[in-house]
């Protein structure tokens, strides 16, 4: 048994080396440009089995693309060297540490979670690697050093861009507000949405609170509904917002619905069909954008990878070029020289739209918002 | 508000109730808590669910459909999970507990398997006709709901007081071994009893999904975990426990939603839970401790 383990291992060995020897002699004739090309070995942390594998596939198609054409052109020539989180941060810092230490890597790419983030920053922070999240929310994750990035632009901005953008439009001035309490996601969007609602000076008229994977709400839109509120702001994954907003309207519950960052899927649509429509979300990605470059990265991802592609997947996308971008700048692959020119990445044009970091290595960039409209999401006016 | 949120949670409690009196039949027979019936019930919301959608069939093939399969998986659960354990010497009957479990994590990823991940719209025009009575909406589904139940509740409880298989039933509940050497068929008395459990459960799933529009391959255990408090609450065994506990616990977490706290929702309903248990702590409707029975 053991004996033949051992044999396996070697024949995969033996096959692995070969096709690397493969890969590198295929490489080689591609990357003659005219100019002397910078070559770097990137590594990038991400969910590729278990639950949250789905981003993490979005977010690994989103870079590969992006390789193939940064590569492609010859000025930065890349080696990935992709590893698995599955979503558990313990994971997550040991294949970072492992691109670091090992691999050597120039910068990373990743982690998917702001949990996985908060325990790989510090350690890349002090290894003194650059490290860009294309995924991370919630707040304090660039505050963890000066080595830390992150191109996904954080609740604390989606949210005031939405929730103003309604109150404008439609004069609003008592509100509910419904979030799911036992989510970390949909909590500190609510803890967003509330100082928000606040500071706008509206009149909170009730906070209601769910679980997830309930199916009958009710009782709480029962209680919104005798309320008479102007909007319902709601922090809520799609799965159950979809639900809820779906009861709502057969509540009669007809006014605008605000969601959080997890509403922010088309399966929202989905799942509630007509009964989505009104409902306000901002977000980093709009792929129904009219700019030649969204058009085109939306066309060559659905050619390779048979599906649209999703926020995490531009977001990947946007965060490599970035990221190419400031190796190139840097000249050679040096991680300390790299930090320095990916902190001054200014007006970067990406499919997103253009992308600044500000001083605090943080986003600064404009959010789409978009109202559900006859079962589509179209920009809001 | 108040007569809306009273109806809220009569059709809430009546549901629990349903899926609470298949855990209280099997336990009063078998003396074990069948862990796979939250999945049973979610694979009968499914059927249901492919009915309507799929094949366009009316709704009262819909349930006879989410009847029979879930029936048929309970007949299953008994030959394959339950029986083998029974008759083996020195099992102890906290093993078939466990084989259930292992039923239920099966059940719940050949559904996330076949059926896919997340809601699905359980859309019927029955669940739409709604009478206005003043200010209230009243759906035609949460009056059948409820009547659905108490047709159930007062069915179970007249088979087992009246019927001839109703005391055979009784019988193999005392002991397996006398009501053998009476001729009774216990292990026929225990398919059918694990049958009719799961077809009740099947019942449920499509209720559900009429009422809330929306089911998904998880609903098994968050439902299942109800069913299993209501049964302790309301008495082990009993069938009237089974009906009054799950119309308590809908109707006291939907008035904590109502006129406090939704996020004390649970918390108030398993403290009520816990309160009623340390006054009685056989139940509700629990019969005289184990020694008098026996």
């Amino acid at each position: 048994m053991k004996k033949r383990d051992l044999r396996l291992l070697s024949v995969l060995t033996a096959l692995l080396f070969a096709l690397l020897f493969m890969g590198a002699q295929k490489a080689k004739p591609a990357a003659k440009p005219k100019s002397e090309p910078v070559h770097a070995k990137i590594g990038v942390v991400s969910i590729i089995t278990g639950q949250g594998a789905a981003y993490g596939e979005a977010i690994t198609n989103g870079i590969k693309m992006a390789r193939d054409e940064v590569n492609a052109k010859g000025e930065v020539v890349v080696d990935l060297k992709i590893e698995d989180s599955t979503g558990k941060a313990e994971q997550a810092l040991s294949a970072a540490q492992k691109l670091i230490n090992s691999e050597k890597v120039v910068a990373i790419i990743g982690p998917t979670l702001s949990t996985e983030m908060k325990v790989v920053g510090p350690e890349a922070n002090a290894s003194g690697v650059p490290i860009m999240g294309t995924s991370n929310t919630a707040a304090g994750i660039t505050q963890i050093g000066k080595f830390v990035f992150r191109n996904s632009m954080p609740e604390t901005q989606a949210i005031p861009a939405s929730i103003g953008a309604a109150v404008k439009k439609y004069k609003l001035k008592k509100v509910a507000l419904l979030y799911g309490n036992d989510d970390v996601f949909t909590k500190s969007g609510f803890d967003t949405m509330k100082a928000v609602t606040e500071k706008a000076g509206l009149k909170i008229l009730t906070i209601e609170e769910f679980q997830k994977g309930q199916a009958d709400y009710k009782a709480q839109l029962t209680k919104i509904a005798s309320l008479k509120p102007d909007a319902v702001f709601c922090s809520a994954l799609y799965n159950e917002g979809g639900v809820i907003l779906s009861q709502a309207r057969k509540m009669g519950i007809k006014v605008p619905f605000v969601g959080g960052n997890g509403f922010n899927s088309p399966k929202v649509i989905d799942i509630a069909k007509d009964a989505a429509d009104g409902l306000i979300v901002a977000t980093p990605w709009f792929g129904e954008r009219n700019d030649p470059k969204v058009k085109a990265f939306v066309s060559k991802y659905e050619k390779a990878y048979g599906k649209k592609p999703d926020q995490f997947a531009a977001q990947a996308y946007d965060a490599y070029y970035i990221m190419t971008n400031a190796i190139k700048a840097a000249g050679k692959a040096d991680r300390a020289k790299l930090r320095d020119t990916l902190a001054a990445t200014k007006n970067f044009q990406g499919v997103l739209g253009k992308f600044s970091f500000d001083a605090e290595r943080d986003v600064v960039m404009a959010p789409n918002v978009l109202i559900v409209k006859g079962g589509k999401f179209t920009i809001f006016h | 508000m108040f007569l809306e949120q009273l109806i809220n949670g009569i059709t809430q409690g009546s549901i629990y109730a349903i899926v609470a009196l298949g855990y209280t039949l099997v336990f009063g027979v078998l003396d074990i808590i069948n862990m796979a019936h939250g999945e049973i019930f979610m694979f009968g919301s499914f059927v249901g669910l492919l009915a309507v959608t799929k094949a366009d069939a009316p709704l009262p093939v819909a349930f006879l459909a989410a009847i029979v399969s879930a029936a048929a998986m309970g007949f299953l659960l008994e030959r394959v999970a339950l029986r083998p354990l029974r008759t083996r010497r020195g099992a102890s009957h906290l093993a078939s507990m466990i084989s259930t479990i292992g039923v239920s994590i099966l059940l719940e990823n050949v559904a996330h398997k076949l059926f896919g991940a997340g809601n699905h719209l359980f859309e019927t025009s029955f669940a739409e006709i709604a009478f206005h009575v003043g200010p209230v909406t009243i759906y035609l589904v949460q009056i059948v709901i409820l009547a659905i139940s108490l047709v159930l509740m007062a069915g179970l409880a007249l088979w087992l007081s009246r019927s001839r298989s109703g005391k055979a039933l009784r019988a193999t509940a005392e002991s397996l071994e006398t009501a053998g050497l009476l001729g009774v068929n216990t292990n026929r008395m225990i398919t059918a009893t694990v049958v009719i459990a799961s077809a009740m459960g099947g019942v449920a799933g499509v209720l559900v999904g009429m009422a809330f529009s929306y089911i998904n391959n998880q609903m098994g255990l968050s439902m299942g975990l109800k069913g299993l408090a209501i049964i302790i609450f309301g008495g082990m065994g009993s069938v009237y426990g089974a009906m009054a506990g799950g119309l308590l616990l809908g109707l006291s977490e939907t008035f904590m939603v109502a006129y406090g706290s939704s996020g004390y929702r649970d918390a108030i309903a398993f403290v009520l839970i816990i309160v009623i248990l340390l006054l009685k702590p056989q139940g509700l409707f629990g019969q005289a401790p184990a020694e008098a029975r026996r």
